[in-house]
């Protein structure tokens, strides 16, 4: 399991590399793709088939916006000058990433090892789940019953983001500059 | 432990694109790139050897399911994170048609 999962992830970071270098910005949106769906295939794989058919939908309609955006206006990717100035960033980066590697290696060392998991705290909710909530889909009981607060505030948020992506579409901008 | 690094490595990559990229959609992508990352590792950290689906079958009994709590998490941090994107993208066309450019180097009125 760890094996398909790492070759999977494998391919995941190739995407993402090939997608943040890439010249054409349509090349980079559907390389992005392989990030989205390569997730999808390790949800399936780690048991989490809600997850997978949410994650499949919003992967395709955030292709289809980003592709929408790319068409509509440029498709070349800017020109970026290699300077002194570029090599002080890169450094810097450098320090920065090498830290945090650090301090990652620390942090995972209290986890435990992949798939062995214990059920500390979400002992009582696989218990009782099924008789509180009625739903033998313990992921939709937690989320709809045990949690049904937090979900009306995600149904807000969503409803925020379309309020203001399209007022943020209708406006008509001052022709300035 | 592979796995967990694989994961860390994915978010760099995302943030390294984040910190030297100039263009607005490359940096949306590699903000959804590192959003993938933490994702995987909830779930991963989930997972059980051997466990079954979160589904619970009512004839059988003493089954070992994963853990659910991760995924719903993941399942709510989803959803946002297409909300996050589509006002991003929002925004970018909004620029776009202001300046002509998707360089944030020129994009500088707002600047104080």
């Amino acid at each position: 399991m760890e094996l398909t999962i790492s070759i999977i992830l494998g391919f995941m970071i190739i995407g993402a590399i090939y997608a943040i270098h890439a010249k054409d910005l349509l090349s980079a949106v559907i390389a992005m793709g392989i990030v989205g769906y390569g997730l999808v295939i390790c949800f399936l794989l780690l048991k989490a088939p809600d997850l997978a058919i949410v994650q499949i939908v919003i992967e395709t309609i955030t292709l289809v916006i980003m592709v929408a955006v790319v068409l509509d206006s440029t498709r070349k990717e800017l020109e970026l000058p290699f300077d002194r100035k570029s090599l002080v960033n890169m450094v810097t980066g450098f320090v920065i990433f090498a830290g945090l590697f650090y301090f990652f290696l620390h942090a995972i060392e209290h986890l435990d090892p992949l798939g062995m998991h214990s059920l500390r705290m979400a002992e009582p909710y696989v218990n009782g789940a099924v008789e509180l909530t009625g739903s033998i889909n313990l992921v939709t009981g937690v989320l709809f019953d045990f949690r049904a607060y937090d979900t009306l505030g995600e149904a807000v948020i969503l409803y925020t983001a379309a309020l203001g992506a399209l007022t943020l579409l209708r406006m008509k901008g001052k022709k300035t500059v | 432990m592979t796995v967990y690094l694989l994961c860390f490595v994915l978010f760099l990559v995302g943030l390294y694109g984040v910190i030297t990229r100039r263009n607005l959609i490359k940096i949306a992508i590699s903000l959804s790139i590192m959003e993938f990352s933490i994702f995987l590792i909830l779930v991963l950290i989930g997972y059980i050897d051997n466990g079954l689906a979160p589904i619970v079958d009512p004839g059988s009994n003493a089954q070992v399911y994963v853990d659910p709590l991760p995924q719903a998490m993941v399942l709510t941090a989803i959803v946002i994170g297409l909300a996050t994107t589509a006002m991003l993208m929002a925004i970018a066309i909004r620029l776009y048609r202001k300046y002509k450019t998707f360089d944030i180097r020129e994009i500088k009125n707002l600047r104080g």
